[in-house]
């Protein structure tokens, strides 16, 4: 199941973890990024909370924790070639997976729909 | 100067939106930060071949004297700024910065000797404050800022020959020399400078031909638009300064490790030595040093560190001694890169301090200036 924030961050869903990235419309707005932080194993994050930071040229932009849970898996391919969040946002350009606090939470966010209605 | 009310548009403003620009407000003005390939890559194409800019927010200004002798523009000007402008030989630019009275910088500015007056380039944000600096001080002389040329940068390794093919005289330039020179018919002034470390022009050209003449450069192979992020990461790169971020009227020229820019003549022994606002302080921290310097910072990780990020002697962040006012990754040098204030006992190059960075303390060392081997037409 694939689900979308308004920040502009993906979740895909395998049971009750997620694996989390930012959009193609995100990655188009920031540009060509040259810096990844990931949050280490094992963090934990409430909804909403600063969970990775990506750096552009001219800016640094947090991402979000979509939903409350705890970084299970971090895609270190990103931190030594953040072009790949570019050139492949939702695929190879994953950033952490998360298992999630409450899985039911996933209901509410935005589906691939109810998203791209956002940024048109 | 605020960005609020109408933002005010440059002749090039259709073209840049017919590229495809992000347009965003900066100094009153609706300018391009980025076209389409974005700011890494119009980083790397000004090193590697050519970028043109559209830089006529700045303002152009037209110093004659009342006498029409260049000597009386000159020395009027020189009561202003800590440069030595009778000497500057006709068709030559030279940099320098208005002073205040406590030796703070009001602003940055490229001073040309036009033979009988001087063509002054001032930033954008200060050039009504500028103007009527000028206008107040410079007994004995007309002030004109002109309000019907635009300002285009052509920058890069391969900005001589965009250049040479609309007018072959060009190639003979040297770094800092300004010649008149028609282009697509125009008459236009043309000083082979600018501001991202690169070999190239600055050409003040008729605002009713700019855009013919942009696009008559933009149609050479080699040359593209850039926007103004890539113009702030070449200037860091190449270690100059932005009016407003490194320099201010809270730092002195001095501090600001830019007393190059302080000829002879005017230091104490020269002909003309002082005579400009807080020279007291100037030549008195030429001659006993500073307590701060501005240096490169190189921050030793892939992390940018950016402008206001505060600089410790320690890991710990315990002692607090300076703070970073321009940074950005630095695409030629493929790492960060910084500049930055420090106590002038950690200003020596290959000195250890650290930066504060969403809660870590990064290392950082102390770095020459510039990052990039400047290619300047010497």
């Amino acid at each position: 199941m694939l689900k979308f924030t308004a920040e502009h961050e993906w979740l895909k869903l395998e049971g009750d973890v997620a694996t989390v990235g930012i959009t193609q419309h995100a990655a188009d707005q920031l540009g060509d990024l040259v810096f990844v932080e990931l949050p280490d194993v094992g963090a934990t994050f409430e909804k909403n909370g600063e969970a990775a930071t990506v750096e552009s040229v001219k800016a640094a932009s947090d991402v979000y924790c979509p939903l409350a849970g705890e970084i299970v898996e971090i895609n270190e391919a990103i931190t030594s070639d953040p072009s790949l969040v570019n050139s492949d946002p939702q695929g190879k350009g994953w950033f952490f997976k998360l298992k999630l606090a409450n899985v039911a939470d996933a209901k509410d966010l935005l589906d691939e729909a109810a998203y791209k209605e956002l940024i048109a | 100067m605020t960005d609020s009310g109408p933002l005010s548009t440059t002749p090039l403003h259709d073209l840049h939106l017919s590229l495809g620009a992000r347009m965003v407000p900066f100094a009153g003005y609706d300018m391009p930060v980025q076209y389409q390939a974005g700011v890494l890559k119009e980083h790397l194409q000004t090193r590697s071949k050519a970028g043109l800019f559209d830089v006529s927010h700045m303002g152009q200004v037209i110093v004659k004297a009342h006498s029409g002798a260049y000597a009386d523009a000159a020395l009027a000007l020189e009561k202003l700024v800590p440069v030595d402008i009778l000497g500057l030989k006709e068709g030559r630019q030279r940099y320098g910065f208005f002073t205040d009275d406590n030796g703070g910088i009001l602003d940055d500015l490229m001073i040309t000797n036009r033979g009988d007056h001087l063509l002054v380039v001032v930033n954008a944000a200060c050039k009504a404050a500028d103007v009527a600096h000028m206008k107040t001080h410079l007994a004995g002389c007309s002030v004109t800022l002109l309000e019907d040329r635009a300002l285009i940068a052509l920058q890069g390794p391969a900005a001589e020959a965009v250049l040479a093919s609309l007018a072959p005289e060009v190639a003979a330039m040297k770094f800092m020399d300004v010649r008149d020179v028609t282009l697509v018919g125009a008459s236009c002034i043309v000083s082979r400078s600018g501001y991202s470390g690169e070999d190239g022009y600055e050409i003040s050209v008729p605002a009713d031909k700019a855009e013919e003449l942009a696009k008559a450069l933009l149609a050479h192979d080699d040359c593209e638009a850039i926007g103004l992020g890539a113009r702030d990461s070449l200037r860091l790169e190449a270690g100059l300064c932005l009016y407003g971020n490194d320099i201010d009227t809270t730092t002195s020229p001095i501090e600001a490790s830019l007393e190059w820019a302080i000829q002879k003549a005017r230091k104490t022994g020269g002909d003309r030595a002082g005579g400009f606002p807080g020279a007291t302080r100037i030549l008195g921290e030429l001659a006993n040093g500073t307590a701060r310097r501005r240096v490169g910072l190189k921050p030793e990780g892939k992390a940018p560190v950016r402008a206001h990020a505060k600089l410790y002697a320690d890991a710990e962040g315990k002692t607090e001694i300076g703070e970073v006012t321009s940074g950005t990754f630095g695409p030629s040098v493929e790492g960060p890169v910084a500049m930055g204030y420090v106590p002038t006992e950690f200003a020596s190059a290959g000195t250890q301090v650290f930066a504060e960075v969403r809660g870590r303390y990064l290392p950082v060392t102390v770095a020459a200036l510039p990052f990039i081997t400047p290619t300047y037409k010497r």
